[in-house]
C-alpha cells in the first residue's frame, strides 16, 4: 500500500525538521522518495511526527503478569469490551497485553522496550510480547547479577564475559545489557541488599562498581546498538544522589562508537538529597549539571505522577523496604543464579511531602537537563505511573501554567526541598519530538535501524495528532496525544480518529553479536557446569526458541579486539 | 532413537531431563522420570475417533461432524461453561480464551478446586517467593504442609529440595532441615527430620501461634495448638529464624481444608514477616504440568488468573461465583466444553450431577468419566508427546514441551482453533 | 452395627497417580475405590484388610474397600481423591471456588454391599 501524507507539520527531529510543512511518502512499510498511486491523507495543519518510542516500559514477562494477578482489583479498572477488530481490555497500571497494545497505538506510539527480561524467564516475555498487538518491541535481558558474569568480571577474564554476554543474547532473544543494583539481586538471595558501589557482594568477593564497569566495557567490545541500561544502586533512598554520580563517573574512561556509553533509567528515583525521608530533597540540579556537562551518559526520569499504580522491579530487596514502610501485600520472586524480582502497589499522594517532591524530581530533570537528545519521557510504566499517562506529562513539560496549577494543590515541602516552581523553561514541540521518538530510538541505537525518524528508509511509523504547532492550551495537548488523528505503523494505518481500526502483530528486536574463538568454547565448558550443578532447568532447554519469536528483526554486530 | 532433556507432562515440577526411546514411532522406554510419569508417557488407553451421543450411546463419526456439532451446541448456549486445560499446551489455552470471549463463555481452569483459595490468598497478603533453582542451591529449611510431595510430585525433594545439592548446599541432605506439616504421617513425612501432626482443621491455628510466637507474644499461646505442644512451635519458630534460607511448600491440605483461603494467607503472612528475620520463601505445590500456565495466559490476556466470566463482552472475574463448582452447583451453565480434564471424577458429586444434565463436549486424549457424560467427544494429541509448546512450570518457569512421536489426532489448539471458525461461521462473522 | 465417626481426608496418592489417566480400567478402580484406616479404627470396626465398608456423610454414601494404613491416626479416613471420595464430600466452596475436599465428617460401617461401581457414581449411565 501506498501512502501520502501531505499539509502536515513535521516535527523530524533525526532530519532536522522541526515543524515544517514537507511531504511524507510511503511505500510497502517504509518512508520512500516517491509513490505511485497513494493513498492521500490530508494532515490538515496537524502536527506531523515518527511514531513514538518508549525505551523503558514494563510491559510483559513474569513481573508484570504476577502484578496482574497480585492485584485483580487493578484489572477490574479501565475494561473494555471486545470489539469487532480488538479484543477485551482490562487494567489500569497492569493492563492486559491487548490493551497494552491499543493504548500505545492510540498514542501515536509504536515502539516499545521491556528493560526488565529475567534470562530464566525470557521465554515469558516473548509469549506477551507476541500478545501485545501492532507496536515493535524489545527486551533487554538482566545480566548483572549472574554468576558467570560475576566470576569473569572478578577474574578479569573479558574474553570470556563478551562470549557469554554474546551467547545470552541468543538464548534469550535480547537486546543488551540491563544492569539492575548492581550485585544487590545476589545479595537478596541472603535477604541482604548492597548499598554502595564499593561494597562486598556476599560470597562472589566483587563490588558493584566492578560489575558495572565490567560490563560497560563488553558491552562497547560488542559494538551493541545500545550501551548498558542500568538502575543505579540505592534506589529510593535519601541521599543517594551521590550513588548515582559516582556510577555515572565510573564509566567515564570507556569509549564507544558514537553514542552515550551508560543509560541511567528512572533517574527521578535516584535523585535524592538529604540523609532521612524527613529532610529529603530534589537534588535534580546536580543530576541534570552533570548531564549537562558530560556526553557518556543519557538518562530518562521515571517521571511519578499522582495517584494509584503498581511498582515492579528486579531490585528485590527496594520492594521489601517499600512494603515494610507500607505494610501492603508484598510479591517477590527471586531468579537462581540471575536476578530477581518485587512488586507492591503504591498510591503517589499530593498531600504526601515524599510524593510531591517525587512528582517535581522528574519534571525538574526534563526540565533542567538542556538538551532534550540526553533524555526521554518515561514512567518507568508501571512504577511512577502508567505509560497512559504521557500526554498529561508532556502538557507539564510544555506549560508552566499548567504546572503552577497542581503546584497549587500538592504538600507545601516541594516549596523548600524541591526546584520545580523556580523553573521558567517550557518545552516546545520539537523538544518533545526529541525526547518521545528521536532521542530514545537514538539511545537505543535503532535509528540505524529505522526507528525514531522519516527519512527515506525509515519505518512507516507515523503519528498525526489532532492539533497545530501554535496551540497552547494544555488540556488540548494532553487530549490530542492522547488520541492520535492517526497512527500509522509499517506503512498500515493501525489508529484514526483515536480508534484501532487495524492490527497487525508488531516486530521483535534482538541483537546478535558475532564472537567466535577459543573464549565461546572455554565459557560454554563453564556454562555446562552452571547448568549441570546448580540451575534447575537443562541446559539443553534454556535458550528461547525461534517459536517464540515469529516476526524477529536481527540485528548483526561485530565484535572488536576480540584476542 | 534417544531423545534427551524431555520435559515431562505429568505434575507442576515439569521434570525436564527425561530421556526416551522412541521406535516406530512408539516410545518403548523412558528413563529418569518418576513412576507417575513413565505411566503416563508410556501410553495408556486412547480414546479412537471422534464420537457423538446418539439415544444414550456414543457412535464413531469424523472431526468435521462432531466440531460443527460442538460449535452448535456452543453458539446456541446462553451460559456456557470452558473448563479444564490442566494437561495442555499455553497455545491451547490462548485458542481457548479467545473462543471463549468470542461466544461469552465462563472459562475456568483446575486452579479452580486446587488452588483458588491460594490465589484469593495471594490477592490479599502477595507471595515472598523464588524459582526452584533458588531454593536448590540454598535452602537449609525445607517445610512441606499439607502436601505429600512424595506421591503426587516424586522428583520435587531429589530434584529441587531435601536429597539435592546446589552451590550453597553442597552438603546435601545433611545440611538440611526437612518439617512436615500433616494431617496423617505421608510418606513426606517419613522421611523429613521433623514430623508435626495437626488435628484436621487446624492448621489456621497453628499458623497463629507461630506467628503470635515469632512476634515475641509467645506468653498468649495456650500449652497445645491443634495437636502441637507449645514447646515444639517454640523450636520451630527458633529453627526458622536461625536458618539461613527457608521455603514453606503447602499443598491441599491447607487449600482445600477448614480455612482455604485463610489458611494459606496465614502461611504467607508467616513467610513475609520471618523475612526481617532471615530469607524466607513460600510456594504453592502446584498439580498438573500446565495448570500454572493456563493462569499465566489467563492473567496476561484477560487480566485474571482464572474464573473469567465474559458473559457481559468483558473480562469479569469473581471466584467464588464465577468458579466452575459455584456455576454447576447453581446450576446456571446451559452447555459446557471440557478440555485436558475430568471433571466427572474429580468434582463433588452434585456439580457432576449438573454437567451430565447438560450438553457436554469432551476433548480429551484417554477415555475417563467425563466421557461417560459427553455428548460430543474429540479426542486429541497427548500435548507434551505428540505436540510441542509451552508449559510453566509451578514456579512459573516456562520451557517448551517437546513433541516424541507423530499423533494420530488432532491437537487440542487446532481442534480449538476449528470450533472457533466454525462458531463464526455459524454467526455469519 | 460398629460404627466410627471420623474425618475424611481426600488426597492424591501415588498409585492413583499412575493410574490418573486410565481410569477406566481395574487398576483405578484397585487403588481409588479404598478407605485407609488406622489399626485402632479398623479393630473397633472388628474388621480387616480388604472388607468392604459404607461411608456415609450429610452428602452422600459410597461403598469402598478398607486397608489398613497406621500412617493415619485414629480418627482419619484417606480416601485417594477421585469419584469415591467425591461421592461423599462437601460440594460448597464457601465462596472461594474450591469445595471443602479435606475434614468432611463421615459415618464408617462395615457393609457386605458390594464396592460401589465407577460408573454408578457418575451416576446417569
Amino acid at each position: 500500500m501506498e501512502l501520502l501524507i501531505t499539509n502536515g507539520i513535521v516535527y523530524d527531529p533525526i532530519n532536522q525538521i522541526s515543524g515544517e510543512k514537507v511531504d511524507i511518502l510511503v511505500k510497502d512499510g517504509k518512508i520512500v522518495s516517491g509513490v505511485k498511486n497513494p493513498k492521500t491523507i490530508d494532515a490538515g495543519g496537524r502536527i506531523v511526527m515518527p511514531g513514538g518510542v518508549d525505551m523503558h516500559t514494563h510491559i510483559a514477562g513474569g513481573k508484570m503478569n504476577v502484578g496482574r494477578m497480585l492485584r485483580p482489583e487493578d484489572g477490574r479498572r479501565c475494561i473494555e469490551s471486545r470489539k469487532k477488530l480488538t479484543r477485551a481490555c482490562t487494567g489500569y497500571s497492569v493492563p492486559n497485553t491487548f490493551a497494552t497494545g491499543y493504548r500505545y497505538a492510540k498514542m501515536g506510539y509504536t515502539t516499545t522496550f521491556e528493560p526488565a527480561m529475567p534470562p530464566l524467564l525470557a521465554r515469558h516475555t516473548h509469549e506477551e510480547f507476541r500478545d501485545i498487538p501492532i507496536v515493535d518491541k524489545g527486551g533487554i535481558p538482566l545480566l548483572d547479577n549472574h554468576w558467570l558474569i560475576m566470576e569473569y568480571v572478578k577474574s578479569g577474564d573479558m574474553d570470556k564475559l563478551t562470549a557469554f554476554i554474546a551467547w545470552m543474547m541468543n538464548a534469550t532473544k535480547g537486546y543488551g545489557i540491563k544492569i539492575v543494583n548492581a550485585g544487590g539481586g545476589e545479595a537478596w538471595g541472603w535477604g541482604k541488599n548492597v548499598r554502595n558501589l564499593d561494597d562486598i557482594v556476599p560470597n562472589f568477593d566483587i563490588t558493584p562498581a566492578e560489575i558495572i564497569h565490567g560490563l560497560a566495557e563488553a558491552n562497547e567490545r560488542l559494538n551493541l546498538p545500545h550501551s548498558i541500561h542500568i538502575h543505579c544502586n540505592n534506589l529510593g533512598h535519601p541521599g543517594n544522589y551521590d550513588t548515582t554520580l559516582a556510577t555515572f563517573d565510573l564509566v567515564k574512561d570507556v569509549t564507544s562508537h558514537n553514542r552515550q556509553v551508560m543509560h541511567a533509567t528512572h533517574i527521578q528515583y535516584h535523585s535524592y538529597g538529604g540523609s532521612t525521608w524527613a529532610d529529603m530533597h530534589s537534588k535534580a540540579d546536580a543530576i541534570a549539571s552533570y548531564v549537562n556537562s558530560h556526553d557518556h551518559v543519557t538518562v530518562d526520569p521515571g517521571q511519578v505522577m499522582f495517584g494509584d499504580t503498581t511498582t515492579m522491579t528486579a531490585d528485590g530487596p527496594m520492594e521489601y523496604e517499600l512494603h515494610m514502610m507500607s505494610k501492603r501485600k508484598w510479591t517477590n520472586k527471586d531468579v537462581e543464579l540471575e536476578t530477581g524480582s518485587g512488586i507492591i502497589p503504591i498510591f503517589y499522594s499530593r498531600k504526601v511531602s515524599v510524593n510531591s517532591i517525587q512528582w517535581a524530581i522528574g519534571l525538574e530533570l526534563a526540565l533542567l537537563i538542556k538538551s532534550p537528545w540526553k533524555t526521554a519521557i518515561t514512567t518507568d510504566h508501571p512504577n511512577g505511573a502508567p505509560f497512559t499517562r504521557y500526554p498529561e506529562i508532556i502538557s507539564l513539560l510544555m506549560s508552566k501554567k499548567r504546572r503552577e496549577e497542581v503546584l497549587k494543590g500538592v504538600h507545601s515541602a516541594i516549596n523548600k526541598r524541591a526546584i520545580i516552581s523556580s523553573i521558567d523553561r517550557e518545552l516546545n514541540w520539537a523538544d518533545i519530538a526529541i525526547m518521545t521518538r528521536a532521542s530514545p530510538a537514538k539511545i537505543l541505537g535503532l535509528d540505524k535501524h529505522g526507528k525514531g525518524h522519516l527519512g527515506i528508509g525509515a519505518d512507516a511509523d507515523i503519528a498525526i495528532y489532532d492539533i497545530s504547532p501554535e496551540e497552547d492550551d494544555p488540556r488540548k495537548i494532553q487530549s490530542a496525544l492522547s488520541h492520535a488523528k492517526y497512527t500509522i505503523k509499517g506503512g498500515e494505518i493501525v489508529v484514526k480518529d483515536g480508534e484501532i481500526v487495524a492490527v497487525p502483530e508488531g516486530r521483535t528486536y534482538w541483537v546478535n553479536p558475532e564472537f567466535d574463538g577459543e573464549a565461546t568454547k572455554a565459557m560454554l565448558e563453564d556454562l555446562a557446569v552452571k547448568f549441570k550443578e546448580y540451575y534447575s532447568v537443562s541446559l539443553a532447554n534454556y535458550p528461547v526458541q525461534d517459536a517464540y519469536v515469529p516476526h524477529p528483526v536481527e540485528i548483526k554486530t561485530r565484535c572488536k579486539n576480540a584476542s | 532413537m534417544i531423545i534427551t532433556d524431555v520435559l515431562c507432562p505429568f505434575c507442576g515440577d515439569l521434570c525436564d531431563d527425561i530421556i526416551v526411546e522412541v521406535e516406530g514411532n512408539k516410545i518403548i522406554e523412558v528413563k529418569e522420570a518418576c513412576e507417575t510419569g513413565v505411566s503416563k508417557m508410556m501410553g495408556h488407553e486412547r480414546i479412537a475417533a471422534p464420537m457423538i451421543r446418539e439415544n444414550g450411546k456414543l457412535r464413531e463419526t469424523t472431526y468435521e461432524e462432531a466440531i460443527t456439532k460442538a460449535a452448535e451446541i456452543l453458539t446456541n448456549s446462553l451460559r456456557p461453561l470452558m473448563y479444564g486445560w490442566g494437561s495442555t499446551t499455553c497455545e491451547a489455552d490462548k485458542k481457548g480464551i479467545e473462543l471463549a470471549e468470542e461466544i461469552g463463555a465462563i472459562i475456568d481452569n483446575t486452579t479452580s478446586v486446587c488452588h483458588a483459595p491460594s490465589v484469593l490468598a495471594i490477592q490479599n497478603v502477595g507471595l515472598p517467593s523464588c524459582t526452584l533453582g533458588q531454593i536448590k542451591n540454598r535452602a537449609d529449611l525445607i517445610i512441606y504442609w499439607g502436601s505429600n510431595q512424595a506421591e503426587a510430585h516424586p522428583r520435587h525433594m531429589s530434584k529441587y529440595t531435601s536429597f539435592t545439592k546446589g552451590f550453597f548446599t553442597k552438603e546435601g541432605r545433611k545440611g538440611k532441615h526437612v518439617i512436615v506439616f500433616d494431617v496423617r504421617k505421608t510418606t513426606t513425612a517419613e522421611v523429613a527430620d521433623d514430623f508435626v501432626q495437626i488435628i484436621p482443621g487446624d492448621d489456621y491455628r497453628v499458623l497463629s501461634a507461630l506467628r503470635v510466637i515469632l512476634a515475641g507474644a509467645g506468653d498468649v499461646v495456650p500449652s497445645s495448638v491443634g495437636g502441637v505442644p507449645k514447646e515444639k512451635l517454640i523450636e520451630i519458630v527458633d529453627r526458622m529464624k536461625s536458618s539461613r534460607f527457608g521455603v514453606l511448600f503447602f499443598g491441599m491440605g491447607l487449600t482445600q481444608s477448614r480455612g482455604k483461603p485463610y489458611n494459606v494467607a496465614n502461611a504467607i503472612s508467616l513467610v513475609r514477616e520471618l523475612n526481617a528475620h532471615t530469607k524466607f520463601a513460600v510456594m504453592p505445590m502446584r498439580g498438573h504440568f500446565n495448570v500454572t500456565g493456563f493462569n499465566q495466559v489467563c492473567a496476561w490476556s484477560t487480566g485474571f488468573a482464572f474464573a473469567v466470566d465474559f458473559a457481559r463482552g468483558k473480562p469479569w472475574y469473581n471466584p467464588g461465583e464465577t468458579s466452575t463448582v459455584d456455576v454447576l452447583n447453581r446450576g446456571e451453565c446451559d452447555s459446557a466444553l471440557i478440555v485436558a480434564s475430568d471433571p466427572a471424577a474429580h468434582f463433588p458429586r452434585k456439580s457432576v450431577e449438573h454437567l451430565a444434565k447438560i450438553p457436554l463436549i469432551q476433548i480429551d486424549p484417554c477415555p475417563n468419566l467425563t466421557t461417560e457424560l459427553a455428548d460430543i467427544v474429540l479426542p486429541a494429541a497427548i500435548a507434551g508427546i505428540e505436540v510441542e509448546g509451552t508449559a510453566y512450570r509451578m514456579d512459573g518457569v516456562p520451557l517448551r514441551l517437546r513433541k516424541l512421536i507423530e499423533p494420530v489426532h488432532l491437537s487440542d489448539e487446532e481442534i480449538l482453533s476449528r470450533i472457533l471458525s466454525k462458531v463464526r461461521e455459524i454467526r455469519g462473522d | 452395627m460398629k460404627k466410627i465417626d471420623v474425618k475424611l481426608i481426600s488426597g492424591r496418592s501415588i498409585e492413583q497417580g499412575i493410574h490418573i489417566e486410565n481410569k477406566m480400567s481395574s487398576g483405578y478402580f484397585d487403588v481409588a475405590a479404598v478407605c485407609e484406616l488406622n489399626e485402632k479404627d479398623m479393630s473397633k470396626l472388628g474388621i480387616r484388610d480388604d472388607a468392604n465398608v459404607m461411608i456415609k456423610s450429610k452428602f452422600g454414601q459410597v461403598v469402598v474397600r478398607a486397608r489398613t494404613n497406621n500412617r493415619n491416626p485414629p480418627g482419619i479416613a484417606f480416601v485417594p481423591m477421585g469419584p469415591w471420595a467425591n461421592a461423599i464430600i462437601d460440594p460448597s466452596t464457601g465462596g472461594c471456588g474450591t469445595p471443602q475436599f479435606k475434614g468432611v465428617e463421615v459415618e464408617v460401617t462395615l457393609t457386605f454391599d458390594s464396592i460401589s461401581p465407577i460408573k454408578e457414581l457418575v451416576g446417569f449411565i
